[in-house]
C-alpha cells in the first residue's frame, strides 16, 4: 500500500515520527522487556532482592491446576460475552434496519450505551441485582430465590457475563446495522420475490453476507471480554467468590498488585502478550488490512 | 484551558516543597475512614498544636491493601512518606524490607529519643517486635476480634439478652434458635473470616497456625492450620451454613454493614466496630468475648491483635531532623491522654499501660459496658508460642488463598479437610517463595 | 410497503431501548431517594423530584472518603481530553510521516509502532507501572494519560485514510510549491475531518472510562477520576451513602453520553467506514 507521490526530506519525517516512537519505546517495549525479565525472577515486594529462576515461574503456572482453570474460565467467559453481546445486537440491528417510523430515534437510543464505562456497567448492574440493595436482587430474595452472587459462583459468573455483554451490545449494533445497510436491496428483494420467508431469507442470504462483519466483531468482542472487562469484574466480584470469576487479566492484577508476586504476575503478562499477538495475527491474516477501534 | 491548569498544579506543588520551611514537615499515610479518620485528624491536629517545630500531615490513601501498594511504589520511586499505617498482616513483608524502612529501635537510638517498649502492652507490642524485644514498628490501632450480638433479636428468640453465649456449642444453639424463630434476617455471620475463625481461633485454643511459633522463629515456617482442631471448626461452620444458621457474607470487612444495621443477630468482627455501633446502631447490642470450644481447651488463651501499626520509611535525602520529627510524633501518640482518647473514641485497644489506666480512672469502662473486653481478652492467661500472633511473609496472599478455598467449600465443592489441605499446600508455596526472595 | 406498522420490530426495539435505559433510570430515580431506605432495599423506580439537592451536595462535598465530585469530574475531563487530543496529534504526525515520505528505516519504524496494536494496556500493566515508578511519574496527572496515548490504533486508521488521498491532490500541491507541512494543514487535515471527529469521540470515551490504569497510578485521592471515585464510594464503608453514589453515577455518565449523542453521525461514520 505505497504511494507514488511522496515528499522529499529525511529530517522532517523522523521528527514527525519521534513522539510516537519515543512513547512506544518507553511505554511498550521497555515495559514488555521488563515483564519478560521479571517473569524470569522471584522478587521481594520492594524490589530490593531478586533471584533469577529461569523458566520456573512459567512451569509453575502451567502445572498449577488453578491457572489452567483460569484459562478455561477466561475462554468460556469470552465466548459467552461475545455470543450474548453479538446475538442481542444482531437481533436489534435486523429490526432497526426495517423501514419503520422513528428509525433514527431508535438508533440514537441504542447507540448511547457505547459511552458507558465497563466499571460503570458494574455499578449499574449492582443497583439492579445486588441482593441487598438492588431492585431485582431484593425482589428475587424476597420471593424465595436464593440470589447472592457473593456466595454463589455460578450466579457471579452470570452477573459478570451479563454486565459485560450489556455494555458491548451498542458497539456491535453499530457495525451490524452498517453491515445490513450495505447489503444491496436488490439482493433481498430478489430473494423475497422468490418466495423466501423472513427467517429463511435471513439464514441463507443475509447472515452469510454479514460474515466479514461477524468475524471482525467476534475478534473485537473476544479481546474486549478478555481485557476491557477488568473494570466490570473487579467492581462487581473482585474475581470471587473463590476464584469463580477470576479471568486471566484479573489474575495478573491480583497477583501483581494485591499479592505482590511480581514474578508470577509478569509471567502471566507474557503469556497474555503471546495470546493477544496470536489472536491479532489470525485476525489480520483472515481479513487483510482492516482498521480496528 | 483546564488541562493546562491541571498540569501546572503538580509543578507548583513541587516548587513549594523546595522552598525552605521553618517547620519540619512530615507526611503520614493512613487507611482510616469515617469516625476513625476523624480521630486520626484529631491526633494530627493535636500534635501540630502542641509544639512549634514539627508539622504532620495525615493523608488517606485508601484501604490497607491500597495503602501498602502505594507505599511500595512510592518507596521504589524514592518518594516514600515518613510514616505509613500498615496492617498487621503486612508486618512480615515490611520486616523484610531492609533499607526501605527504619525500625523503631533504630530510630530511637539514632535520634536519642527514648521509646520504652515496656510501656506498651505485651500482646500489642509483641506482634510488631523482633524476638529479642526490640520494636520494629509502632503499634497504633490495635483491635482484637470480639463477638457482637443483637440483644433485641435475642429477646425475640426467647434467649436471655444479657447472657452472651460463651462456648461454640452455645453459640450454635443460639443461632439455630434464632433461625427457627426467625428472630433476625441473619442468625450468624462473621467479618474477616480468616482472621477471626482461623487465626484468632487457633490462638484461643493454643493451636499452631504455622510451625516455628507461627513464623516468629524463622522463615522456614510451614502452615499447620489443616490440623484436627481447626478443621473441626471449619466443618462446624460449613454445617451451620448448610443448615442456614450461619451466613457467609464475604471477605474482610464486607459483612460489617450486617453488624451495624443489626440484621445479623450474632456476628464476629473487629473491636473497632464499636465506634460505628455507638454512633449509628438503632437497636440494643452488646460486645462479648470470642466463644471457645471446651472440647479442645478448658480455659481459652489470649486472642491476638489485628489492626495496624506505623512504619517509618526511609527515602534518599531524608534528614536527621525529619527522623527526629517522626520520633517526636511517635512519642506523642504514646502519651496516656492521647492513647486513652483514641481508644475510647474508636474501639481500638489502648497500646500503653498508662493509657489503659487513665481510661479506667476516668470511669470509661464502667460507663461503657463491654468496652474493656478487648483488652481483657488480649491480656488473659499466659502467652504461648501459638498466641503471640503471626509472622508470615505475604500473609495477605495466604489469607486470600484460604478465603478462596473456604468459599469453594461453602458452595459444597469440597470438604473442610480438603479445603484446608489445599490452602496449606498453596500457602506453603507462597512462603517458600517469600523466603527465597527475602534471602536474596 | 406501508400497509400496517411493523409491530414486531417496534416491540423488539422498544424492549432493547428499555433494557439499556432501565438501569440508568433506576440510578437516577434512586439518587433522589433516601440512603437508609435504599440500604434496606426500598429502592423505587419513581424519582422524588423534590430531592435534587443530593446533586449539589455531591458536587461540592463528595461523600466520605472521596473528593468533591466536581473535582473528580475535572480530572476525568482533563484526562479524556488529554488522551483524545494527544493521541490524535501524535498519530496524525506518525501516519503522515510514514505515508508521504520515504526514508531509511521507514518500514522498521512502522512495524515498531504497528506491533503495539497487539498489547492492550492491561497486559503490560505491571511492568508499565514499574517503569512509571522508576520515572517518578506515579501519582502525577501526567502519569494518568501519557502511557495511554502510545498505542497504534489511530495511527493505523490515519495511515489508511492518507493512503487513499488521490494523487492529483498531492501533485497539485506540489505544483503550487506547497511544502509537506502546508499540505498537511491545508489539504490532509480538512479531508480527514470526519475521521478525526469520530476518533475524538472514541478516544474521549476511552479516556473517560479508564479504570485499571488510573487505579494503579493515582494513589493520591486528588487524582481520582470519577469512575474510580464511584467504585471507591461503594467499596469503603459500613454506611454507604447510596443516594450520593447514584447521583455521582448519573453525573459520571453524562459527559461521555453527551459526546456520543451529539457527535453521533460522525462517530458512526468514522467507526464503520473502515469496514466498507
Amino acid at each position: 500500500m505505497d504511494r507514488r507521490t511522496i515528499f522529499n526530506g529525511r529530517l522532517l519525517p523522523v521528527a514527525l515520527l519521534l513522539p510516537q516512537l519515543l512513547l512506544t519505546i518507553f511505554f511498550f517495549y521497555w515495559p514488555a522487556g521488563q515483564a519478560v525479565w521479571s517473569s524470569l525472577t522471584t522478587q521481594d515486594a520492594f524490589g530490593q532482592g531478586w533471584v533469577f529462576v529461569g523458566m520456573d515461574n512459567f512451569v509453575d503456572l502451567f502445572t498449577d491446576p488453578l491457572y489452567v482453570a483460569s484459562i478455561i474460565r477466561t475462554v468460556f467467559f469470552c465466548l459467552a460475552v461475545s455470543v450474548l453481546a453479538m446475538g442481542v445486537a444482531l437481533a436489534l440491528a435486523v429490526f432497526a434496519d426495517r423501514s419503520i417510523a422513528g428509525r433514527g430515534v431508535y438508533r440514537t437510543l441504542l447507540i448511547w450505551p457505547y459511552a458507558i464505562a465497563p466499571a460503570m456497567s458494574a455499578v449499574l448492574f449492582l443497583f439492579v441485582l445486588n441482593p441487598r440493595v438492588g431492585l431485582l436482587g431484593r425482589w428475587l430474595n424476597d420471593h424465595g430465590i436464593a440470589w447472592d452472587y457473593a456466595l454463589n459462583g455460578n450466579q457471579a459468573m452470570l452477573m459478570v457475563v451479563s454486565a459485560s455483554a450489556w455494555k458491548q451490545v451498542s458497539y456491535n449494533f453499530i457495525f451490524f446495522l452498517a453491515g445490513l445497510q450495505s447489503i444491496p436491496r436488490a439482493v433481498t428483494e430478489a430473494a423475497r420475490m422468490d418466495g423466501a420467508k423472513g427467517w429463511h431469507r435471513f439464514r441463507t442470504i443475509t447472515f452469510p453476507l454479514l460474515s466479514p462483519t461477524t468475524f471482525f466483531l467476534l475478534v473485537v468482542n473476544v479481546v474486549y471480554a478478555a481485557f476491557d472487562t477488568f473494570g466490570t469484574i473487579y467492581a462487581l466480584t473482585q474475581g470471587g467468590p473463590g476464584q469463580d470469576t477470576q479471568t486471566l487479566v484479573l489474575k495478573v492484577f491480583l497477583d501483581g498488585v494485591i499479592n505482590q508476586d511480581i514474578g508470577s504476575s509478569s509471567a502471566q503478562s507474557v503469556v497474555l502478550m503471546v495470546g493477544v499477538i496470536a489472536i491479532t495475527a489470525v485476525q489480520f491474516r483472515f481479513m487483510g488490512r482492516k482498521t480496528v477501534s | 484551558m483546564k488541562r493546562r491548569t491541571l498540569l501546572a498544579t503538580p509543578i507548583a506543588l513541587a516548587a513549594t516543597r523546595v522552598r525552605a520551611a521553618e517547620k519540619t514537615k512530615i507526611l503520614w499515610w493512613h487507611a482510616m475512614t469515617a469516625a476513625l479518620a476523624d480521630q486520626v485528624n484529631h491526633i494530627a491536629n493535636g500534635f501540630n498544636a502542641s509544639q512549634n517545630e514539627v508539622e504532620i500531615q495525615a493523608v488517606y490513601k485508601g484501604g490497607y491493601a491500597d495503602t501498602m501498594t502505594a507505599v511500595i511504589a512510592a518507596s521504589r520511586a524514592g518518594q516514600a512518606p515518613h510514616l505509613v499505617q500498615i496492617f498487621e498482616v503486612g508486618t512480615g513483608t515490611m520486616l523484610a524490607a531492609r533499607k526501605a524502612v527504619k525500625p523503631v529501635w533504630e530510630l530511637a537510638k539514632e535520634t536519642g529519643l527514648a521509646i520504652d517498649p515496656k510501656a506498651y502492652i505485651p500482646a500489642v507490642r509483641g506482634y510488631y517486635s523482633l524476638s529479642d524485644g526490640r520494636m520494629a514498628s509502632m503499634p497504633f490501632n490495635s483491635s482484637t476480634a470480639v463477638m457482637w450480638y443483637n440483644k433485641d433479636a435475642f429477646r425475640k428468640a426467647g434467649l436471655d439478652p444479657d447472657k452472651a453465649p460463651a462456648t461454640w456449642q452455645e453459640v450454635r444453639k443460639a443461632a439455630e434458635t434464632i433461625k427457627a424463630k426467625n428472630a433476625a434476617p441473619v442468625a450468624m455471620t462473621t467479618s474477616w473470616p480468616v482472621w477471626v475463625q482461623m487465626e484468632q481461633y487457633s490462638a484461643l485454643h493454643d493451636l499452631p497456625f504455622a510451625t516455628k511459633s507461627d513464623g516468629f522463629d524463622g522463615l522456614d515456617a510451614e502452615l499447620t492450620f489443616n490440623n484436627k482442631g481447626q478443621v473441626k471448626h471449619i466443618e462446624r461452620l460449613l454445617q451451620m451454613s448448610k443448615e442456614g444458621s450461619f451466613k457467609y457474607a464475604g471477605r474482610d470487612n464486607a459483612p460489617d454493614p450486617l453488624i451495624v444495621s443489626g440484621e445479623a443477630a450474632i456476628s464476629f468482627g473487629s473491636s473497632s466496630s464499636r465506634g460505628d455501633l455507638v454512633k449509628s446502631a438503632k437497636f440494643n447490642w452488646a460486645e462479648a468475648y470470642l466463644p471457645y470450644d471446651p472440647d479442645i481447651i478448658k480455659t481459652p488463651k489470649n486472642s491476638i491483635i489485628g489492626g495496624a501499626s506505623l512504619w517509618t520509611m526511609t527515602a534518599p535525602g531524608r534528614t536527621q531532623a525529619e527522623y527526629k520529627a517522626v520520633a517526636e510524633f511517635l512519642k506523642y501518640i504514646g502519651k496516656p491522654d492521647v492513647d486513652a482518647t483514641w481508644s475510647q473514641k474508636t474501639g481500638y485497644v489502648p497500646v500503653t499501660f498508662a493509657g489503659y489506666e487513665l481510661s479506667k480512672q476516668q470511669g470509661f469502662f464502667t460507663k461503657n459496658v463491654g468496652a474493656d473486653i478487648p483488652v481483657e481478652q488480649l491480656a488473659r492467661g499466659t502467652v504461648t508460642p501459638n498466641t503471640k500472633g503471626l509472622r508470615l511473609g505475604r500473609l495477605p496472599e495466604i489469607r486470600n488463598i484460604i478465603e478462596e478455598e473456604l468459599e469453594k467449600a461453602l458452595q459444597g465443592g469440597q470438604s473442610a479437610q480438603q479445603a484446608m489441605d489445599v490452602a496449606v499446600t498453596r500457602g506453603n508455596r507462597v512462603l517458600r517463595e517469600f523466603a527465597k526472595a527475602a534471602k536474596a | 410497503m406501508k400497509n400496517r406498522p411493523d409491530y414486531l420490530a417496534h416491540a423488539v426495539l422498544i424492549l432493547g431501548v428499555v433494557l439499556f435505559a432501565l438501569p440508568v433510570w433506576l440510578v437516577f430515580a434512586g439518587s433522589t431517594q433516601d440512603s437508609d431506605a435504599i440500604m434496606r432495599g426500598d429502592l423505587s423506580l419513581i424519582p422524588n423530584l423534590a430531592n435534587l439537592s443530593v446533586y449539589k451536595r455531591v458536587l461540592l462535598d463528595g461523600t466520605m472518603g472521596t473528593e468533591p465530585v466536581w473535582h473528580m469530574l475535572m480530572i476525568s475531563l482533563g484526562m479524556a481530553l488529554a488522551i483524545a487530543c494527544g493521541k490524535i496529534f501524535i498519530s496524525i504526525l506518525s501516519a503522515y510521516a510514514v505515508v508521504f515520505f520515504r526514508f531509511p528505516f521507514r518500514q522498521v519504524a512502522f512495524w515498531l509502532i504497528f506491533v503495539t496494536l497487539m498489547l492492550p494496556v492491561e497486559v503490560r500493566i505491571i511492568p508499565t507501572y514499574a517503569v512509571m515508578a522508576d520515572f517518578g511519574l506515579i501519582n502525577t496527572f501526567t502519569g494518568l494519560w501519557v502511557p495511554l496515548i502510545a498505542s497504534a490504533t489511530a495511527t493505523l486508521l490515519f495511515r489508511q485514510i492518507f493512503t487513499a488521498i488521490p494523487d492529483e491532490l498531492v501533485e497539485a500541491a506540489r505544483i503550487d510549491g506547497a511544502g509537506p507541512l502546508r499540505f498537511l494543514w491545508d489539504i490532509v487535515l480538512p479531508v480527514s475531518r470526519t475521521n478525526i471527529a469520530a476518533l475524538f469521540v472514541i478516544l474521549f470515551v476511552y479516556g473517560w472510562n479508564q479504570y485499571l490504569w488510573p487505579l494503579l497510578v493515582a494513589t493520591n485521592q486528588g487524582l481520582d477520576t470519577i469512575v474510580i471515585g464511584i467504585v471507591k464510594m461503594i467499596g469503603e464503608d459500613t454506611q454507604t451513602d447510596w443516594a450520593a453514589v447514584m447521583a455521582t453515577a448519573v453525573l459520571a455518565l453524562l459527559p461521555p453520553v453527551l459526546v456520543v449523542v451529539l457527535m453521533q453521525r460522525w462517530f458512526v461514520a468514522g467507526l464503520t467506514e473502515g469496514e466498507k
